[in-house]
């Protein structure tokens, strides 16, 4: 990847079908594919309890083709259990859980991969002994086939596996330009940087070939010019990759740089959803960031 | 990919941090003609370096070993065959599998049985080429249902279930079928290995060939299966299951795989074993030599393949051969301990006081102690060869050592303790009667002792490993996850 062949990112904050005009080639003509009126993602009334602790209620949540959507809410107000959910790690309570029409419930976390979600984590989970090429490549093993016997004795199906798995993880890491180099490539990942850690988790679940692209925090721990080359990267995955992100982050000028809507979540229960500026401004947002105004109160009282 | 290979200044410009990675990069080899041998084996590639080792490993009897040693040279192939099939479950997969000893039992048991007269009014005598498929095939299905277990456990909790599992299987064989299994006997003439109706495995050289060329064929195997998806996987999965499984990773599927393969290696290493042995006993295949596996595999490194053979190899002729025979022992002994004082001890000034002084001390103190008493030095060094003869005046080893040895092994240890508490110039002035009483005790209890200081000597070459390099010898550094 040698030009940053990046589109002036619209920091859209406005929801619905905004952007009209000359669409570069990989933008989303959103709700266009698919089945009609079903989004990629939909959580019908999704609840999770852990003994007599609810994590989540009822929660409603959709994400549409080739959209952005950001999940904010303070700590504690379940985002991350969201992605715990969609991605099997715990099984809902009650509600569905459906991906392009079809309900993924109960499915184990590498089905579901398999059928095209991909996550990164909140604290790294990176293959850190492993080298960075192989953490890419490590992602691909649900769509191989080859047996051990056929890697042992590399015969041609496994040898062509592994020439497109490498094609796959170059053609990745290369998303990413000089960040993730070439001649990084066969160093171990824990020899990465800190915000290098973050580009390579995605560059892995890129690595899945998925439809819906699960961030948690990509900018967590990231110096502001960090985050803004985070932000246009979000940008670029739904420009160019063509995926659905849905997205958790704190920091709110990378919420508001790429969302094309924004739910809040507090207490697992969704308090608030729309646009960036309308979900930043709503009370309950700021509330639950807040806590109450205690004039408020006492007018309201 | 090799940095050292990419071209120069032309291209894009390296930034600071790819510099700092090539620096690091070139760091990584020793200075002088260590690190240009290193380079070189780095850049013949892994198959020619495994193959130089195999040839180089069956040219040894060529060279003049022969009986004992030859000996030595088969147990140590068949402990580095089984340190390498474990490297798949403890190096790769990150599993504590410590019940792996049982399949090694299990492949020389099956083996036992398919070709003695054992079984049946008649016995039950396959061909080679036959019984080993079975038997392997039967080890992979056995260590699938072992590992069924790790789907739940992890760390701790399945190391204890599999150890269980192993202190079973001796149980098993010692007691529960003495019939079929011949009980503490064992099986006993147990048919050489045969291929193709002609050719026979009969003499200790041809089993010392057949297992260079089954470790080396194992190690290839292993190599190629490391660089594929399922080496792949069974890394990822030893890094972080929960990331694996979000990366489409079937973990507990792929765990068992791992307990497949090694189970079938070391069933492998069982036949040839049984082979070899003619016979069987239930206590071939008891903990102390799971544990002399596990010393190997971490002694060269868990998680790469040569280092597990190496380590094996290593610990396996220290074990069983120079600590069998006193005279070579002694190289080992004082060999040591020279060479971690050349190491350890700079400049070279303080390392040669610290020689000097120890070789007066020693000679005056025997001096002193004879003209004291005679029969306080006329023990004599109890070791073989031309070090004993130069250590005669040199130290104390009085006519009836048994107990003064074991009072000056009990001291030995408390100068090595206070040797680790002490800094600076004391340290070093307190290292000179530590080395003189390391050699009197050596010469007086630990030489005739051997069973016993074997294993202190593989207790204190890890310790060093651990300290020295905790990755072993041939492994690579590797970085827990901070979660």
């Amino acid at each position: 990847m040698n030009v940053p062949a990046v589109p002036p990112q619209s920091g859209s904050a406005e929801p619905g079908p905004a952007e009209p005009g000359p669409a570069s080639p990989g933008s989303p003509s959103r709700g266009a594919d698919g089945p009609p009126g079903e989004p990629v993602l939909n959580l019908d009334r999704l609840s999770l309890s852990f003994g007599g602790l609810r994590a989540l209620a009822d929660l409603d949540l959709q994400v549409d083709d080739s959209e952005i959507v950001s999940l904010i809410g303070p700590n504690g107000a379940g985002k991350t259990t969201v992605f715990n959910v969609i991605t099997g790690v715990y099984q809902p309570s009650s509600g569905d859980v459906r991906f392009a029409g079809r309900s993924i419930a109960g499915k184990p976390p590498h089905s579901i991969t398999r059928l095209g979600i991909a996550r990164t984590f909140q604290s790294l989970r990176l293959f850190l002994n492993m080298s960075v090429i192989e953490n890419v490549m490590a992602a691909t093993y649900g769509s191989t086939k080859a047996a051990p016997w056929e890697s042992i004795l590399r015969l041609p199906r496994a040898r062509r596996e592994e020439r497109e798995v490498r094609a796959l993880a170059e053609e990745v890491l290369s998303f990413f330009g000089q960040r993730l180099a070439g001649y990084r490539w066969d160093e171990p990942a824990y020899s990465l940087s800190y915000a290098n850690r973050r580009r390579l988790e995605i560059a892995r679940a890129l690595a899945t070939r998925p439809r819906l692209l699960l961030l948690d925090e990509p900018a967590a721990g990231m110096n502001p010019v960090e985050t803004h080359e985070i932000t246009e990267l979000i940008g670029r995955l739904r420009d160019e990759r063509d995926l659905a992100i849905l997205v958790i982050e704190h920091d709110m000028h990378v919420v508001a740089g790429c969302s094309d809507r924004v739910i809040a979540l507090d207490h697992g229960v969704k308090i608030a959803e729309g646009g960036f500026d309308a979900v930043a401004s709503h009370p309950a947002v700021v509330e639950s960031y807040m806590g109450r105004d205690p004039e408020a109160l006492a007018e309201a009282e | 990919m090799s940095l050292d290979a990419q071209p120069p200044a032309v291209g894009p410009q390296v930034g600071s941090d790819e510099w700092v990675a090539r620096q690091a990069h070139r760091r990584e080899y020793a200075p002088g003609w260590v690190g240009t041998a290193q380079r070189a084996s780095q850049r013949i590639g892994w198959w020619p370096r495994l193959a130089i080792a195999g040839v180089a490993g069956a040219a040894l009897p060529l060279l003049g070993l022969g009986g004992f040693q030859l000996q030595v040279g088969i147990d140590a192939l068949v402990i580095a065959l089984l340190a390498v099939g474990l490297n798949i479950v403890v190096g790769w997969a990150g599993l504590l599998d410590l019940g792996y000893i049982a399949f090694f039992g299990f492949g020389a048991y099956g083996f036992a049985l398919l070709s003695s007269s054992q079984l049946g009014s008649h016995g039950i005598h396959l061909p080679a080429l036959l019984s080993l498929p079975i038997v392997m095939i039967g080890a992979a299905i056995l260590g699938l249902l072992v590992g069924l277990p790790s789907r739940r456990l992890i760390g701790d909790y399945l190391a204890i279930v599999t150890l269980f599992f192993g202190e079973a299987f001796v149980e098993f064989t010692n007691n529960v079928a003495p019939g079929s299994l011949g009980g503490p006997n064992g099986i006993i003439s147990i048919d050489p290995i045969r291929i193709f109706g002609n050719i026979q495995f009969n003499s200790n050289e041809s089993y010392y060939y057949l297992l260079v060329f089954l470790l080396v064929a194992v190690m290839a195997v292993l190599r190629l299966l490391d660089t594929s998806r399922t080496g792949r996987a069974w890394r990822a999965v030893r890094e972080d299951p929960l990331a694996a499984a979000s990366m489409t990773i079937p973990v507990n599927r792929v765990k068992l795989m791992a307990f497949a393969f090694g189970a079938m290696v070391a069933a492998l290493a069982g036949t040839i074993f049984a082979a070899q042995q003619i016979s069987v006993f239930p206590t071939d295949f008891d903990t102390p030599i799971l544990i002399l596996i596990y010393a190997g595999l971490i002694l060269g490194g868990a998680g790469n393949i040569a280092g597990a053979a190496t380590g094996a190899l290593i610990v396996m002729v220290i074990y069983d051969g120079l600590l069998r025979s006193p005279a070579e022992s002694g190289y080992l002994f004082y060999g040591l301990i020279l060479l971690t004082l050349v190491v350890k001890l700079r400049p070279w000034r303080r390392l040669g006081l610290v020689l000097a002084a120890t070789a007066v001390l020693g000679f005056a103190a025997h001096a002193v102690t004879r003209a004291l008493s005679p029969a306080a030095v006329a023990g004599g060094p109890q070791s073989a060869g031309w070090i004993a003869a130069a250590l005669r005046d040199w130290v104390i080893v009085p006519a009836n050592p048994q107990v003064p040895g074991n009072f000056g092994f009990v001291l030995l240890v408390c100068l090595l303790i206070a040797i680790v508490q002490v800094k600076g110039h004391w340290r070093t002035i307190l290292l000179v009667p530590t080395i003189y009483l390391a050699a009197c005790v050596w010469e007086a209890r630990l030489i005739v002792e051997y069973s016993v200081t074997r294993q202190l000597m593989i207790g204190a070459i890890l310790i060093v490993m651990m300290n020295a390099r905790p990755q072993g010898l041939l492994g690579v550094r590797r970085v827990e996850a901070a979660i």
